[in-house]
């Protein structure tokens, strides 16, 4: 329990550390990064294997995290600046000139924990896949996770990708799917249907699970083990995970509002009071 | 003047395939990803000696460059080979984002490239790849221009660590460089010394400029005939030396006239030192089909060409 209890504690911190990001420069994306708390609190602090201390772009025996939808960087930049990979402190420079916390997360300026720029979306889990393949010509046995939006699925590229990785046995991958229903232009349903997601990927080959409750650290977390059980058997595992946006601060849920849009100061008030400071604010 | 001559004519992609096959004995990070053209690139030798590193990724050029991108991060030299429009518009922005800005070790290998690929006809004749790709920062871009500099051109990428993007062409052509030679990216190969007018060429351009150079030898002017097998980084003071010395230039490329070799050396004399110039390009048009003898004919990229280029040229001195 003491395990849940931290993590729900980080969670809450995480919260406040996205929301003050994204005010202070008064740009961002709140909304999904408060929807993928819970998971990235999950598999950075319990289910990864990995060396913040000593950062290496091969990242040969460690598990290795890309992040496909590439918007949600408040919540990429608060758990790696958390787990050790660079100074707290360093979240105050969310996209400012010459930060290394670019808009979205990339290389290019160094950043330690980020192997591959994403923003442009449909592309992570190409990559994923690529050193998924590379860990096993190199006998590491450690595991390749990918997060991906629901509505980045409309990218016919992830499709090219979940069809290479079913038939070529891609099978030290877990690829999350944050099944929140919204994007920018509203419900994925009135945008553009992806109709039976499980189906999809079932069809395609994967290994499939639900974690229908994508916000609670205990599904979280039981979702993310099973996956790891179903890994090297022969198949990619995929994890639905229904997520709603913008969760834990209550006029921010159930809304594709908050998506890239910035709170008030009035707004940020209420959004870190509904999250009281549990670790110290950077 | 040099006479250069030839005793057989080889594809520029069989160059590739062979020393694909060459890397895949001396370096054992090189792996090599194809979309469903394994021959075509001449990349079996490859699949057959080591398919353990050896990637069939079907008709998804986007998935490839991903992929390609993700095995650097285990320390792998991905080569991925298609033809050189599904390896550049197809796929741009892939490359764009998971390879040039995330600064990917990737060689972008694309055969089929200008109108020489033939009967196939423009949708698949890129003339404005070159453009495209010298357009991405940290990109090198490389098109050579016979079989035996491609073979070392794909033998010197992979000692080059960053993204390359190596252009290279279907039609049997005149070998008429040295076996075995040493590439040094980015450093220009003068194959002609001349006072009067510098011909750059680049690809399978430089065959036609040295075909130029004799008919223009016999009329008594005399052409340096200077080859840019890396078009980005460009050997500026190469070429800068070599117009100080004959007052104009002729480029020479299988691309469109826009955003090509030319332009990219029009702005460095623009800056540094005007100097009279002339392109040699395909005239901001789609190709058609044909073979590649009458398309270089057609769209006025031939040795014939040349020579009136540089007659122009040599009035504007």
């Amino acid at each position: 329990m003491t395990k849940i209890k931290n993590l729900e504690q980080l969670s809450i911190q995480m919260r406040r550390d996205i929301v003050r990001m994204v005010h202070k420069v008064q740009s961002g994306h709140p909304g999904g990064s408060l929807g993928t708390v819970e998971f990235f609190a999950s598999l950075f602090q319990e289910v990864m294997d990995y060396n913040p201390k000593h950062f290496t772009m091969d990242g040969n025996n460690e598990d290795l995290f890309f992040l496909s939808n590439g918007h949600i960087s408040p919540v990429y930049y608060s758990i790696l600046a958390r787990s050790g990979y660079f100074p707290v402190e360093e979240l105050n420079t969310f996209r400012l000139l010459n930060s290394r916390l670019q808009g979205h997360p990339t290389t290019h300026e160094g950043l330690p924990g980020i192997r591959i720029a994403s923003g442009s979306l449909g592309q992570g889990l190409s990559v994923a896949i690529g050193a998924a393949l590379a860990k096993k010509m190199n006998s590491d046995s450690h595991l390749v996770y990918t997060l991906s939006g629901d509505g980045e699925l409309q990218e016919g590229q992830n499709w090219e990708a979940i069809l290479y990785a079913a038939g070529n046995k891609v099978d030290n991958l877990i690829a999350t799917i944050d099944y929140n229903h919204k994007q920018i232009d509203g419900d994925l349903d009135e945008v553009l249907p992806m109709g039976d997601l499980k189906a999809k990927f079932t069809a395609f080959g994967w290994d499939v699970i639900e974690v229908t409750k994508g916000n609670d650290i205990a599904s979280v977390l039981e979702g993310l083990t099973q996956a790891k059980v179903k890994t090297g058997k022969g198949k990619p595992v995929c994890i639905i995970m229904h997520t709603q946006m913008g969760n834990g601060i209550d006029f921010m849920m159930g809304t594709h509002a908050w998506h890239g849009k910035a709170p008030s100061d009035e707004q940020l008030e209420a959004a870190l009071a509904q999250n009281p400071e549990t670790l110290n604010d950077y | 003047m040099k006479t250069y001559t030839y005793t057989e004519k080889k594809d520029t992609r069989s160059g590739f395939g062979d020393a694909l096959t060459q890397l895949g004995k001396t370096n054992e990070n090189v792996v090599a990803l194809t979309a469903d053209l394994t021959g075509s690139l001449k990349m079996g030798d490859f699949k057959k000696n080591h398919p353990e590193r050896f990637f069939q990724m079907g008709i998804a050029e986007a998935n490839m460059m991903g992929v390609a991108a993700g095995l650097t991060i285990g320390g792998k030299i991905p080569f991925t080979g298609t033809f050189a429009n599904f390896s550049t518009a197809r796929v741009y922005d892939q490359i764009r984002q998971a390879i040039a800005y995330s600064g990917k070790n990737v060689k972008i290998c694309a055969s089929h490239a200008g109108l020489t690929l033939g009967e196939d006809g423009a949708t698949h004749q890129t003339l404005e790849d070159i453009g495209m790709m010298k357009m991405l920062p940290g990109m090198v871009v490389i098109n050579p221009c016979d079989y035996n500099q491609t073979k070392a051109a794909t033998l010197a990428i992979a000692e080059y660590k960053g993204p390359v993007y190596l252009r290279f062409g279907r039609p049997k052509i005149p070998v008429f460089t040295p076996a075995n030679q040493k590439f040094e990216i980015g450093k220009a190969v003068t194959f002609q010394e001349g006072k009067d007018v510098t011909i750059v060429a680049t690809g399978h351009m430089v065959w036609e400029a040295l075909e130029a150079a004799k008919t223009l030898d016999k009329e008594g002017i005399s052409a340096e005939v200077i080859n840019i097998h890396t078009i980005k980084p460009l050997d500026v003071p190469a070429i800068l030396k070599s117009v100080q010395k004959t007052g104009c230039i002729v480029t020479c490329e299988e691309h469109n006239k826009l955003g090509g070799l030319g332009e990219s050396i029009a702005r460095e004399l623009a800056t540094t030192s005007p100097t009279p110039q002339e392109f040699v390009a395909v005239n901001d048009t789609f190709g058609e089909s044909g073979t590649p003898e009458q398309l270089m004919q057609k769209y006025n990229i031939k040795d014939t060409d040349i020579v009136i280029a540089v007659k122009e040229v040599l009035k504007r001195k």
